[in-house]
């Protein structure tokens, strides 16, 4: 059964039904998620079909507002934890398994084969040679072109394998001639352009050089960071203007009017391109392009999880659900309903959808390191100063010096060499 | 008088000197299993941090201007005062239109300012773009963005003040103004010299409510731009609740020093109107 809290009001709702709850003769195991209506749609559905293999087990759902989730989680772990909680991989769980607060479920990877089935997921699981939780769902990042916006300015439409970095360059020139933004962002709220540094990072010197820029081992100042914020600098003409007053949503309706031609962004972003009108006729997605040549090409693809609570009442169904949350079968099913992609390497994709089956394509072909993004991978205050920079470089690019020096400056207080 | 005590005490005391210790600290926020607390004990580490802050920097210097514009709410407030203070017909419907301001929510006055100055559609954008050819996006621009908010603080707040000096206009003594104006005075003079040292007390009020407004700002800052372009617009409250509770925070003991010496600067101005209404009572 599902309980949704929506408020106060619901609470009293919520706390009189857990009493019919009791009632009933079944083990519950409580899980507390923060998802949209979509997701939780799906969610419901896993859970029916998983009560319905096990009778005897029954799971408990409490929904939060997603903005609200990031608060509540820190107070229901040591006040009232529940069995289950949703949360993020790699940096973004650390607070939470530094503190002791999400279990060690490494017995569950290794009796499940979950090292192999999960295998993309398991560097940012892994925190000391453990995992923490139950990767099930990831969606890949890349480039959104507007087709109808290449036809207007009279460009050559990308290929299969996307195009050169600098064909690229040359298209935004055109793009620019006919009043067209090439690139489209709205970082008000910071981190879609850090979107955009990360693919420059990766581009420019691969997976392992984003992994210690984000983790504080690698100057600001030094040639490899100078040669990312080079290339950045060639693009940064071409990024819409005033983005930094702007949502990503409100870009999105840029884009969406052919005002704009390319838009960096999650794969979550079709569904609002979709709800602006356009359709898999002019709307397409390609990798990155290729900026340093022969480096193996790394993708970033965040990563949603459930982890088990260190205070759960009911570990043992607890796990018992987790690994029916990392089956191929239950994360076909989750991810279909939801449009992302499954983490299991075993599960399937719906063919039928381009953006799916481009991403699936992609991350699976990703020699070079899936990434979990800028604000996941670094810590979360050095991922601010990150962005921050990274913002102001693309309004005030004659900043450049003053950003990377305040960026070591921030670096060298985190991170004491 | 002990119940009052009481609460002023749970309420007020207590949380000032948790937080001045808290600011000793540093925690992420988190009690572990056990409920036992995290965190460190780092002396004045938060505090010789803050001083080499360049975003804290930016706060203090983003709340004086903040605090030195919002003062302009007093003219402008009185201005508009003097002039619905005449007694024609519908003068109430006047009064309470130029009222409105203060009675809608500073977040509603935020997301009306955020679409007038936005880019592309907002119709200060399109103004100014029509004017000089090329439009000016207040709240992308760092350098006018502060100011860009204070106007739009500016709104109610001058409706707030205009409605103090309302009440206090009501009160001025109708005789000193005959007498005043028997003497021959008239216009600014009359206004400095007769209406204005009887408006003193509204003026006292008024100096209060915007300096306090001016120093508690927060709601305007995290509706508009949520402290950007990269901290351009932050002041010290917003900063204090970006590094304590925001996503990419929870540096509690940081931000607890922050919340002291906001606390500290408010002390100097609250010290100071406590001072000023303890003088005059004892004159009476």
């Amino acid at each position: 059964m599902v309980h949704r809290k929506a408020g106060a009001l619901a609470l009293v709702a919520a706390l009189m039904l857990s009493t019919s709850a009791i009632a009933q003769d079944k083990r519950v195991v409580t899980w507390n998620a923060d998802y949209d209506p979509i997701p939780l749609a799906a969610a419901e559905a896993l859970i029916a079909d998983f009560e319905a293999a096990n009778p005897e087990i029954d799971i408990q759902l409490t929904n939060f507002d997603h903005e609200a989730y990031k608060n509540a989680i820190r107070n229901f772990l040591t006040a009232d934890p529940p069995d289950l909680a949703n949360w993020y991989a790699a940096n973004r769980m650390r607070p939470f398994v530094e503190a002791g607060l999400f279990a060690d479920i490494s017995d569950l990877w290794a009796s499940e084969g979950l090292t192999d089935a999960l295998a993309s997921s398991l560097p940012s699981m892994t925190i000391d040679g453990k995992q923490w939780g139950i990767p099930y769902t990831y969606y890949q990042w890349g480039i959104y072109y507007n087709r109808d916006a290449y036809a207007a300015a009279g460009v050559e439409l990308p290929g299969e394998g996307g195009v050169t970095w600098e064909q690229f360059l040359a298209n935004c020139e055109k793009f620019k001639a006919a009043e067209i933004d090439c690139v489209t962002t709205g970082s008000s709220a910071l981190w879609p352009v850090a979107g955009i540094f990360d693919y420059l990072s990766l581009r420019t010197n691969g997976y392992q050089f984003h992994s210690d820029l984000a983790a504080g081992k690698i100057s600001w100042t030094s040639p490899e960071a100078r040669a990312v914020f080079a290339e950045f600098a060639k693009l940064q003409p071409f990024v819409t203007e005033n983005h930094a007053a702007i949502d990503w949503q409100d870009a999105a309706a840029i884009f969406v009017q052919d005002k704009a031609a390319h838009y960096v962004m999650g794969n979550f972003a079709v569904g609002v391109f979709k709800e602006g009108g356009m359709t898999n006729d002019n709307l397409g997605f390609m990798v990155f392009p290729e900026i340093t040549p022969g480096i193996a090409r790394a993708e970033e693809a965040p990563t949603d999880t459930v982890h088990l609570t260190s205070g759960a009442q009911n570990p043992e169904d607890a796990k018992t659900f987790l690994a029916y949350m990392a089956s191929a079968e239950a994360q076909s099913k989750w991810n279909a309903a939801v449009g992302q992609l499954p983490t299991n390497k075993n599960a399937t994709v719906d063919p039928a959808d381009p953006f799916l089956s481009a991403g699936f394509q992609a991350l699976s072909t990703a020699t070079g390191g899936i990434a979990q993004f800028w604000d996941r991978d670094a810590d979360a205050e050095y991922a601010k100063a990150g962005m921050e920079g990274f913002q102001q470089f693309l309004v005030q690019p004659d900043q450049l010096e003053a950003i990377l020096e305040r960026l070591e400056q921030t670096r060298l207080r985190l991170y004491p060499q | 008088m002990a119940p009052g005590l009481f609460m002023f005490t749970v309420y007020v005391l207590w949380p000032i000197v948790q937080s001045i210790t808290l600011s000793f600290y540093d925690w992420n926020g988190l009690y572990n299993q056990d409920g036992e607390f995290t965190g460190t004990f780092v002396g004045m580490g938060n505090y010789a941090e803050l001083i080499r802050d360049p975003a804290f920097e930016t706060s203090l210097w983003n709340n004086f201007y903040w605090l030195a514009l919002y003062l302009l709410a007093l003219p402008a407030g009185l201005l508009i005062a003097i002039f619905l203070n005449q007694t024609v017909t519908g003068i109430r419907l006047y009064k309470s239109l130029f009222f409105f301001p203060f009675v809608i929510s500073q977040v509603v006055v935020g997301l009306i300012f955020a679409w007038f100055y936005a880019p592309n559609f907002g119709l200060f954008y399109l103004l100014t773009e029509w004017v000089t050819g090329d439009g000016t996006a207040i709240l992308a621009d760092p350098d006018l963005v502060t100011f860009g908010i204070i106007a739009a603080g500016l709104w109610p707040q001058i409706a707030y003040v205009m409605i103090l000096y309302l009440t206090g206009l009501n009160n001025v003594a109708p005789d000193q103004i005959e007498a005043a104006r028997l003497d021959g005075a008239k216009g600014w003079r009359m206004l400095w010299y007769v209406v204005l040292p009887q408006l003193r007390p509204a003026t006292f009020i008024a100096v209060i409510v915007t300096v306090i407004g001016a120093l508690r700002s927060f709601d305007l800052v995290s509706i508009m731009t949520t402290g950007g372009p990269f901290g351009s617009s932050r002041v010290l409250s917003y900063y204090m609740f970006e590094m304590a509770l925001g996503e990419f925070g929870f540096r509690m003991g940081y931000g607890a020093a922050i919340a002291v010496v906001l606390f500290a600067i408010m002390m100097i101005f609250i010290s100071g109107f406590i001072w000023k209404m303890w003088r005059d009572e004892k004159e009476r």
